[in-house]
């Protein structure tokens, strides 16, 4: 059984290296996006320092969204999706190995990129160390949650906008607990109750999440 | 006497049960809304502390249960759904959603209303109204979801599952919106007890009962529609659509 689970994911990173525009899409998304609110706020550092860590949160949460209806629309349309579903290996392992690539090939860049944009929005060390931190625990929730969503609305039209539609509000808590460590770090009272959260929401999706994307890839298949 | 509960999971016997119940439970909610209204506005004394501006509670305050009601229930016939495989819950859960958005809005629309005079402020980013929000937010995905799909079967299915990972997610939502921030009044009716009048309490319970009997006769009826729109190629609808 790991070894279905490490050969979904080996596949999906082999696939993401061969087509490197399409998952560098999301990353620019991300800089982008963080880089136009100091251009529509103000320069101030002190504004920009407030508001950094909401914003870096939001603009991962839709990054996410952007890169999220492919992760099974390719495999969908040539019909291997069909035949991974057709083997013996329990579909749970699928999902979660689905949501596992897709966090390592959108994920792991956004933390790699975040403490530069940290430095950008004037934020002071140790706070950087905290928003990447946070992003760590936060970006994996996004990847399984939103692997639920994109299983859901697999094969529609306008599926895009209606998966953001759809799991937008359950990013919430992440959201919350992520952007509030930062916070509670800037504000001097501490980011590990926020952390905590942020940990505990994570091993709850990681617990419930693989096995409703898995419900709802057969539902899509039928 | 048992009741065979299997019989009525057949959308064709239950679409005569939930006709003949509608109305009763339309007319019963119309007439205790008349009374809870009154109640409300002429019989209930005036706050001391927040003056006439409070009466909208006797809409406020059914409403945001309900709001809250309604998701549960719809998610819990969303999974009684996938695990018996019945069609008719299905078809119940989205007869709910639209009434229970309904209620989200109203909840939110009186929250406004009395928000201006009480904190001086339409809107403010409190824990109650932001999850309320977020509710409401919840309600139109699952509801355009629905919309999306075609096909009733896959349909139910995926709004289901939807509905079930909502129903997870929302005490989260609420905690978190709740340590994020808080300004709402605590809660008044508490298990224990409650800070407020028996008139005004009874008002208040009087509108809660009329929302929820509303909601029954409205879901009722819109579970006919959608039986009628389903199963409009078997034998018994054409019979009940010649007569009609």
């Amino acid at each position: 059984m790991p070894a279905f689970l490490l050969t979904v994911i080996r596949r999906d990173l082999l696939l993401a290296a061969r087509r490197r525009g399409d998952w560098l899409t999301a990353q620019f998304f991300f800089i982008m996006v963080v880089s136009l609110f100091p251009l529509g706020i103000g320069p101030e550092p002190e504004l920009l320092k407030r508001i950094a860590p909401g914003v870096v949160w939001v603009a991962a949460t839709l990054a996410s969204l952007l890169s999220l209806p492919r992760l099974f629309a390719d495999d969908h349309r040539d019909g291997s999706l069909e035949q991974m579903l057709l083997s013996p290996e329990p579909a749970v392992l699928l999902a979660l190995g689905k949501a596992a690539a897709h966090w390592l090939i959108y994920g792991i860049p956004l933390l790699i990129v975040a403490p530069v944009l940290g430095i950008q929005f004037a934020l002071p060390g140790e706070a950087i160390g905290v928003l990447v931190l946070s992003l760590a625990l936060g970006t994996p929730i996004l990847s399984l949650l939103g692997a639920v969503g994109a299983a859901l609305t697999l094969g529609l039209r306008g599926g895009g906008v209606l998966l953001t539609l759809l799991i937008l509000p359950l990013y919430v808590p992440a959201l919350i607990f992520g952007a509030g460590a930062v916070d509670g770090m800037l504000a001097g009272t501490g980011a590990e109750a926020n952390l905590s959260l942020l940990g505990a929401f994570f091993v709850m999706s990681l617990l419930v999440a693989p096995w409703v994307s898995a419900a709802a890839l057969r539902v899509s298949m039928e | 006497m048992s009741i065979n509960w299997y019989k009525y999971a057949s959308p064709a016997t239950f679409y005569g049960l939930a006709g003949r119940l509608a109305p009763w439970f339309g007319w019963a909610a119309a007439l205790l809304t008349v009374i809870g209204l009154y109640i409300g506005f002429f019989v209930a004394p005036t706050d001391f502390q927040q003056g006439e501006a409070y009466r909208v509670i006797f809409i406020h305050v059914p409403a945001a249960w309900m709001s809250m009601f309604i998701y549960l229930v719809m998610a819990g016939w969303a999974a009684i759904g996938l695990a018996f495989n019945t069609r008719l819950s299905f078809m119940m859960a989205r007869a709910l959603a639209p009434t229970g958005a309904m209620f989200t809005f109203v909840a939110l629309w009186t929250g406004a209303l009395w928000g201006k005079p009480m904190w001086g402020a339409w809107w403010v980013w409190d824990a109650r109204l932001t999850s309320e929000l977020i509710l409401l937010f919840l309600y139109v995905g699952i509801m355009a979801l629905w919309a999306a799909i075609d096909d009733p079967r896959r349909g139910d299915k995926a709004g289901a599952l939807l509905a079930l990972i909502g129903a997870i997610n929302v005490p989260i939502i609420y905690f978190s919106v709740q340590w994020w921030n808080t300004l709402h009044q605590g809660a008044s009716i508490k298990p224990s007890g409650t800070s407020m009048d028996e008139v005004m309490l009874a008002g208040m319970l009087i509108m809660a009962v009329a929302a929820w009997f509303y909601t029954i006769a409205v879901a009722f009826v819109r579970v006919r529609r959608i039986i009628l729109e389903r199963e409009r190629h078997t034998e018994w609808v054409k019979h009940v659509l010649e007569a009609a």
